[in-house]
């Protein structure tokens, strides 16, 4: 097992590097002034301004020492201060967000987490629960209704999902708006004294002030993007459980562990479930690309000011530093998410450790 | 044959192909369902009016003009903001979703299948670093990536179809490549490749007469049940508004169109549930049929009956 993760680990850096570069290659395709947010927060309009900039920061060097430069930052002559570098997490400037670029994920990062995680519970756990049972009442009522739902929300957009459920639940029934909390509530966490904002999420936070006016108000407005990114991402894990616990039930050792006289919910819960739960893991790296996009998609829906809202924010504006700065953390998350759906695969699966 | 029986006696597939069918119909007949007032730029949208506030589709409306069907001011599914023509929208955006989808689909093939063959046919170090390459393109959230090429396009190739397009291929390819690498591997050290060396057939000979006509069907299957995905990652990133020029017909714009309208999104539903439905049914019709066909061509999934 150790091997395999180590294994895993020793290919992370040849990516990450392969990365960087492919970033920087799109970045390159920008004029030299545009790349110089990578160090400046303000570009001067005059020309002979620009010229100094783009000398004193090399902008028009050979691409390999503009990349050593981007990796690494710049002596700046004159105050001997080190400046940008992405390994020294300086990402450059954000016009959009109107911080350093990675000031604005660390900021953003707490909103679009909580939206994440949230999501992710029900999609794991409701939909493993289901497709089991789907599976183990094969051709009842809820395996037909649970695979018209699976196909459907397989082939209904998130974006489509997310305002249909706006039109019903928000504009015609007002049960549940979008933004984060209501008016009252946003004054109470951003303004007053007492309110002490730990984690930057808004449930928790209000949980830990013992505000639950405030919890409940939080929940009523993460209900509908928790709801629609989820489904998508639920009817997939829910289609590819079934099939596989399908096929699982079809295997001779679960008929040897029936004739040994277990009861069917050892067989099912014990035998079964755990080898079905195989390829759902081997979709997981693709169901965290989903979550990726499927949160860009709903942040910018429902007016959520995450990391996904201010891609779309930055890719409008046209600061494409913000991007590639947002684009570089996403595929470091994406890197990591795989390594740890990887290790998980060699624990559901011997096989894979083992050779 | 029997392939062909199977599909049409699945009350699934079926369903999937009278869908697609539907479409191909609505894309082949849009200038006679939707004739354009210019027949030169048939993909603009036709507007009645400036005002911003969408028109609710005319039969549902007191009418007091009049109108009737075919008429200037008639509006069979309505107008969304700006005046735009729903139903025109959607006929002509059909072409466009097609259009999208089979040059996207078309391009990511070509292109995988060329990395992928070469990594698998010459092994070793070329293998080894075109698939290094691979993982690292494919270290990127697809959607995030794509829209990111598109936005550094836009300016220089300018705001149309092509900048979505082209991101979504650069992005695209790394599966195909992934997918024909491994049935290769599989073939080529069968006899009748190792025959045709001895005979002194060159490179190019035997990967294109012999390894390729063996190893490529799975990758056309899953190809051809991509062409949904595809149309739906273009219809999302010209929903996040770095697609097509604006007035474009194209189902991604229109229903971007509906997000001004939110808090009253009851009142003008239809600016969201007819392009809705074309897209969802679009997308449906080629997810239904691509289960069918995997179902029928992978043997490890058929169901002992």
């Amino acid at each position: 097992m150790l091997a395999y993760i180590v294994r895993r680990v020793l290919i992370l850096p040849i990516i990450m590097v392969g990365v960087t570069i492919l970033i920087f290659a799109l970045l390159m395709l920008l004029d030299p002034i545009e790349r110089a947010t990578l160090y400046v927060s303000d570009i001067p309009h005059d020309s002979s301004a620009i010229q100094k900039i783009i000398k004193k920061y090399g902008l028009n060097d050979p691409i390999h020492i503009q990349y050593f430069h981007w990796l690494v930052g710049q002596k700046d002559p004159e105050t001997g201060e080190v400046e940008g570098g992405i390994l020294r997490g300086n990402l450059g400037w954000s016009h959009t967000a109107q911080m350093p670029v990675t000031e604005a994920i660390l900021h953003r990062l707490p909103v679009s987490g909580e939206l994440a995680i949230l999501s992710i519970v029900p999609i794991i756990l409701l939909g493993v629960w289901t497709g089991v049972q789907a599976a183990v009442h094969h051709n009842s009522f809820i395996d037909h209704f649970s695979r018209v739902f699976a196909v459907v929300g397989w082939s209904l957009p998130t974006f489509v999902f997310a305002l249909l459920m706006l039109m019903i639940f928000y504009s015609g029934l007002g049960w549940f708006p979008p933004e984060r909390l209501s008016q009252w509530a946003k004054e109470v966490v951003w303004n007053s004294e007492s309110f002490v904002r730990y984690t930057e999420m808004n449930t928790i936070d209000s949980l830990l002030n013992l505000r639950f006016d405030i919890f409940l108000d939080s929940v009523r407005h993460l209900f509908l993007p928790v709801f629609g990114l989820s489904y998508v991402i639920f009817a997939r894990v829910m289609r590819v459980m079934r099939s596989s616990m399908l096929e699982t039930l079809r295997e001779d050792y679960i008929k040897t562990a029936r004739s040994k006289g277990l009861s069917e919910r050892k067989v099912i819960n014990l035998h079964a479930r755990r080898n079905a739960l195989i390829p759902v893991v081997t979709i997981g790296g693709l169901l965290f690309i989903s979550l990726l996009s499927g949160v860009v998609i709903t942040e910018t829906i429902f007016n959520i000011h995450g990391l996904g809202r201010l891609f779309v924010n930055a890719a409008l504006s046209f600061d494409v530093v913000t991007l590639l700065g947002l684009v570089l953390f996403s595929s470091i998350v994406m890197v990591l998410g795989n390594l740890i759906v990887d290790i998980l695969y060699g624990f559901v699966d011997p096989r894979v450790r083992l050779q | 044959m029997s392939f062909v029986k199977k599909l049409l006696k699945n009350p699934l597939s079926l369903t999937g192909i009278v869908l697609i069918l539907l479409f191909i119909f609505i894309a082949v007949f849009a200038p006679v369902l939707a004739p354009p007032a210019d027949p030169e730029e048939p993909f603009d949208m036709p507007r009645d009016g400036y005002r911003a506030e969408p028109q609710k589709p005319t039969w549902l409306t007191e009418n007091e003009e009049n109108l009737s069907p075919g008429d200037e001011g008639w509006h069979w599914l309505g107008t969304t903001e700006g005046q735009y023509d729903v139903y025109y929208g959607i006929i002509w955006g059909t072409r466009t979703a097609f259009k999208a989808g089979l040059i996207v689909t078309f391009a990511t093939l070509i292109f995988g299948l060329f990395v992928g063959t070469i990594a698998a046919y010459y092994g070793g170090f070329i293998d080894e670093l075109l698939m290094r390459i691979v993982e690292v393109f494919m270290a990127f959230p697809y959607l995030l990536a794509a829209l990111t090429v598109a936005t550094v396009l836009q300016p220089r190739i300018g705001k149309g179809i092509w900048a979505p397009m082209v991101a979504l291929i650069v992005f695209g390819w790394t599966g195909y490549a992934r997918l024909i690498r491994g049935d290769i591997l599989s073939v080529k050290e069968r006899e009748y490749v190792l025959a045709a060396r001895v005979a002194g057939a060159d490179d190019f000979r035997i990967i294109f007469k012999h390894i390729l006509p063996n190893a490529i069907f799975p990758t056309l299957v899953v190809a051809s049940m991509d062409i949904g995905t595809y149309v739906l990652s273009f219809a999302a990133l010209s929903f996040l508004g770095v697609g097509v020029q604006k007035g474009y017909a194209d189902w991604g714009q229109i229903i971007n169109f509906a997000r001004n309208w939110i808090p009253v999104l009851s009142n003008y539903w239809h600016i969201i549930v007819f392009p809705g439905l074309a897209i969802t049914l679009y997308v449906l019709g080629w997810n239904l049929l691509g289960d069918a066909i995997r179902d029928i061509l992978d043997p490890r999934l058929r169901k002992p009956r």
